[in-house]
Order: C-alpha cells, then structure tokens, then sequence
C-alpha cells in the first residue's frame, strides 16, 4: 500500500504522541528518581542520588523485594510446569471437551484481577484457613499462578500448532524412543516459546498488585503494595520514585527478552 | 517378471522370508473401514508400489506398516518377524514422508545423521555415514545447511539420505514425488529406480501416478476401498487387468459391457480395448452405407481383425499422440489414441472405420459387479 506524504507524516504523528503518551510519564518516574527537590518541581533543582540510597537501605523495601521476587519464581514455575502441560495435552489428544478445556486455561487472564482476587480470597478463606494454612506467600503464589500459567500455555500452544507436522513422528520412524523424540526434535521446537512464556510470566507477577491485595496475607508485602502503601506518606514519595525506576527496569528486561525470542508471544495483559 | 532376483540381495535376512508380510490385514476408525483384508508380500529387494485413488486405503497400509497405526485385525511381519504391536521405534523400516518432515532446527547433515545419532553411533562414524548418504543422493556439500535453505528437489533427497542412511531392511515412500513438478519429478522417479538398484533395499511406494507406479515398481498392487483389485508386474496389471476397476485405473481404457460389448466386440462379457490399440482408417462412405461393419471395405479388415464404423467425434491433440473419439453407429463409443506418424483420419463428422485386433479387447473378470 502506498501512502501520500501527508498521510505518512499524519500517521507517523500519531505514533509518535501514542508512544510519548505510555513512555514520558515513565520518563518522568526516572528523572523524578534523581530529582533533588522533594515536591518534583519542574525543572528539577538539582541532581541527587539520595532517594537510591534511601530505597536501597529501607528494610520495607527490600522485604518487598525479595517477596516479590520469591513470589515471580515460585508462580513462574508452578505456571511453566501446569501450562505447558496443558499445550501438550490439548495439543496432542483429541478428547471429548478439548476446546473447553482450552477456553477455560485461557480465560483467567481476561477475567478482572479484583473478581480474581475476591474469589481467591474468599476459596482461601473457607478451604486453607481451616487447613491452618494462612494467607501469606503461598496463597499469592497460587494466585499469580492462575494468570501466569495462561502467558505459558498461550506461548508453547501457539508453537506447538506451528511445529512442522510429522517431524515426531519421522523422529520414531528413524528409532527414536519417545524421550529421544521428546529431547531432539520436540523440546527444541519449544524451547524459546518456554522461555518467553516464562520470561512473561514473570514480569507479569512481578508488576501484579489487584489479586495480590486480596491474596496476601497482612503480613506479605510484594514490591507493588509497597509502592502503593508508601505513595500516600509525604516523605517516602521521592524513595518510591526510585523504587518504581527499579521496577520498571526489572518488568522491561524479561518482555524485551521475551519479545525478542517469540514474534507471536501472546502476552496478553501487558 | 520380477527384475530383481530375491536370492541376490537375501543377505543377512531370514532366509526365504519376505521383507513384508500382511496377513488379512484390517483398519477400521471409528466404524469407517480404511483397509479391508489385505495379503501382500514384498520380496527381499523388490520395488512395490501401492496403487489406488485417494480414499484406497493405501496410505493407511503403508502407516501401519510403519506403526504409526494399529491394524484392527491381522498380522504385519517385516523379514519373518511379528511386528503387529511393536510400535514405529522398534521396527527395522524409515519412512520417506509426503512433505518430507524434515527437523527444521537440524542441519542437512543431523538430519541424515538422526537414525544414527539416536541409536548412540559415535560421531566420527555418524559424520562419515551421514557424507557417504548425502553422497549417494548427490547432495554431497550441502550437510551445513538447514533444511529451509534448499529448493523441494534437494529436500526430496535430503529425506531419502536421512531415510536410507543405515539401511533398513524397508524403505516407505508416501507419495515421494507429489509435491514436485513434472520434470523434476522425472528425474526423480529415474534417480529413485537407481538408488534402489544400487542399495538393494526394499522399497514400498505409495502412489495415486498410475504412471509413476508402472515406471518404477517390480511388482503393483491396486486398490480400491481398503482392498486389493490386482497384484501383478506392471506388465500384467496394464496388458491382463484383473478388474474393471484396474483396467480403469491404470492407463485408459474403453470398458465395454453388456450391450456395447456384444455390438463392438461381438461377444458378451466385459472388455478392456486401450485406445492405442485402436487404429481409424477414413470409411468410403458412398460405399459401405448401409453395410454390415465387416464388410465395409473389402481388404478391411485384415485377417483376424475387428472393424467398427462410426464417425469422428472430436480430436484432443496431446503432444506425442491424439486422442480421437469417435460415435459408433450402432451407438456408444470408443476412444483411439493415434501417433504422431498415425494420421488422423479427418476432422470431426468424418466416416471411419476403428479397426483392432481381435485379442486387443482384453476380457475382463468383473469381480466388481458380485
């Protein structure tokens, strides 16, 4: 399709203010991070890196961040083992119920988080409370895992359909056992779109603060609550600042990873 | 008429035990019969070819055979053994897939090296193997590259290296050749009669190319809705069909029956009359108007000959021969393939005697119509 000058300068334009839209305000948290006035004047009075300093020596943010950390593995894998798997199943097997099983894995990331996160709460409360298992690291765990599992499933799902027909089965042919056939032919083939699903899966429960709210206990912060706890204290504002710089950073470098391994990684609520 | 002698290549084998063996064999999915009681035998270094239109089950065979399915009923033995429930792993026989299912993240060289590589073969033999197959296939050079850099001939050979480098004792083909066009198919077909020559391997095609299947095959086996119509050499099955359905299939054919039979070729029964077999020679319409057909010309036709008037219908000019239909007139019709040097008789509307030689209308046993 060919296109007037006009129309590309226009449409150019209009990229343009879209990305500045998402990206300066994002900016704007960098900057502010090192901003020396404490209300963010604009322009900035002078260069500091004392809110760095500050946020790396507060004890809150720290435990945060090792929570949120522990709670991106630990979702991250539960979501790698479970949605692979279920790619497999429905991918392999035609049973009775396959297109609704696949709706089904798929359906918890369009669900809204707040829905998500009361009916957890609520299936936590009556089902592992009485158990003497309480709110805490584990039901956040479980939580995230609802939404990580369907970035997995999307991923390996969508090479799986793309994976040259036949090859496992030249693979038994030439005498392959079925881990043979597994090692060198099918997990190859899947390799990347496990990494990305992962890589997806991660950033996602990292930035993740609706189900979170509902999911962890009083006692677990992830680095998200944090942030939002501290938003509304005057003088932990420009420490969170920094705090937010850092987290954008950590969520940029999985997706770009990510992106960079799987041109059809289905990202979902990105 | 086998070409290849079964003794020459018995080698390591079971002595005197086909290198396949179906007994009975069915398939059923889901209530729906894809193979039907097959009994074959492939000889040790034979080329056979399964031939039939899509839907014949052929496919079907040729899967269970190398296990990717279960027959229903029967018995697969590959070189005297029972292979009924072994699955495709365990079975001394490669497949040559359709679309080649080539492993995309493999080089040309893992790739032919595979058969190898999952059986433990050190990689200096492997590396060796694997040059010496692609060698064979004339692809020597190209074992650094991924199957996507190569054209649809190379991959064909490609498959084939893969397919043969550590010579089972049966090589599947599932329609080798379909996804290549004419000429290269062509060449194929000549380097595929070669390679088997050469290894002495017995290869199992799987063909709709009823021309394809006469080219190549020592011996052919037609089917039809999951059964069997005729096994025989290409000879037998084009000069001797076995069926209607066969003398149909194979070549073309005018199959005459009932009435047309008796009016054309004087006899009751069912006949197979190849157009090529069939000469036109212009009637002398003034002549030989309202006459009994043999006598329609006086030194025609010759002793032991059948004539036939009748007028042109049209001519389809297909480069080495025409084809010309021409209307009886006693009704029906038949089609006369005539060479170059054969001259056509007339244009469309032109009177003309269709003359063959009586053993030319072949007889068919119709088991069809039981």
């Amino acid at each position: 399709m060919r296109l007037s000058r006009t129309a590309r300068a226009v449409l150019g334009g209009c990229m343009a203010l879209g990305l500045a839209v998402v990206y300066v305000p994002l900016l704007l948290v960098l900057l502010n991070s090192f901003n020396a006035d404490r209300s963010f004047a604009w322009p900035p009075s002078g260069f500091t890196g004392e809110w760095w300093r500050r946020a790396w020596h507060s004890a809150g943010a720290r435990d945060a961040l090792l929570t949120s950390v522990q709670a991106g593995l630990a979702a991250t894998a539960v979501a790698l083992v479970l949605g692979s798997l279920a790619a497999f199943a429905v991918h392999r097997h035609r049973f009775f119920g396959r297109q609704t099983v696949s709706f089904l894995v798929v359906l918890p990331i369009a669900l809204p988080g707040i829905v998500t996160g009361i009916a957890l709460n609520a299936a936590f409360r009556t089902v592992l409370e009485p158990l003497g298992i309480g709110f805490g690291l584990f039901t956040v765990v479980v939580g995230h895992a609802t939404f990580c599992v369907v970035v997995v499933f999307n991923n390996v799902a969508a090479r799986l359909r793309r994976l040259a027909p036949g090859t496992e089965e030249a693979s038994a042919d030439l005498g392959a056992r079925p881990p043979q056939t597994f090692r060198y032919v099918t997990l190859p083939a899947v390799r990347s779109a496990l990494v990305a699903g992962g890589l997806l899966a991660f950033a996602l429960s990292f930035d993740e603060i609706v189900v979170t709210t509902f999911t962890a206990g009083p006692g677990t912060q992830t680095l998200p609550i944090w942030i939002y706890s501290n938003l509304s204290r005057p003088n932990q504002a420009p420490v969170v600042n920094a705090v937010a710089a850092l987290l954008i950073a950590v969520s940029v470098l999985p997706v770009y990873i990510a992106q960079r391994l799987s041109s059809d990684a289905a990202g979902g609520r990105l | 008429m086998a070409q290849a002698d079964p003794a020459a290549v018995a080698g390591t084998l079971t002595m005197g035990a086909p290198a396949l063996r179906l007994t009975a064999v069915c398939k059923e999915f889901g209530g729906t019969t894809a193979v039907d009681g097959v009994d074959l035998e492939v000889r040790d270094g034979e080329f056979f070819s399964l031939l039939g239109p899509s839907g014949s089950g052929k496919t079907t065979l040729l899967r269970l055979v190398a296990g990717f399915e279960h027959p229903t009923a029967g018995r697969v033995e590959l070189a005297g053994h029972d292979v009924t429930g072994r699955p495709p792993h365990r079975r001394d026989v490669h497949t040559v897939f359709q679309d080649y299912a080539l492993f995309p993240q493999m080089t040309v060289e893992q790739n032919v090296a595979y058969a190898l590589t999952v059986r433990g073969v050190r990689k200096a033999e492997r590396l060796a193997r694997a040059h010496e197959a692609l060698e064979t296939v004339r692809l020597a050079g190209y074992g650094g590259r991924r199957p996507a850099q190569l054209s649809g001939g190379q991959r064909q050979r490609v498959a084939l290296a893969r397919a043969l480098v550590d010579r089972p004792a049966l090589l599947l083909l599932d329609e080798p050749l379909g996804a290549l066009d004419l000429k290269l198919r062509q060449e194929m077909q000549t380097e595929l009669k070669q390679l088997q020559r050469l290894t002495g391997i017995s290869f199992l095609l799987v063909t709709h190319d009823q021309e394809e299947a006469l080219t190549l095959s020592d011996r052919i086996a037609v089917l039809q809705g999951g059964r069997i119509e005729q096994i025989g050499t290409p000879a037998e099955v084009y000069e001797r069909p076995a069926t209607a359905f066969v003398a149909g299939f194979v070549g073309d054919t005018n199959l005459l029956t009932g009435q047309d039979a008796v009016r054309v070729v004087g006899r009751p029964g069912t006949y197979s009359l190849r157009p090529e077999r069939v000469r036109l020679v212009a009637a002398d319409a003034a002549g030989a108007a309202g006459a009994a057909y043999t006598q329609a010309a006086p030194d025609l036709p010759g002793p032991g000959e059948r004539a036939v008037r009748g007028r042109i219908a049209d001519i389809v000019y297909a480069g080495p021969h025409a084809r010309v239909r021409v209307d009886l007139d006693g009704g029906g019709r038949i089609t006369a393939a005539l060479r170059g040097d054969d001259p056509v008789p007339g244009g469309p509307g032109t009177p003309v005697l269709a003359l063959w030689r009586d053993e030319s209308a072949y007889p068919v046993p119709d088991l069809t119509q039981d």
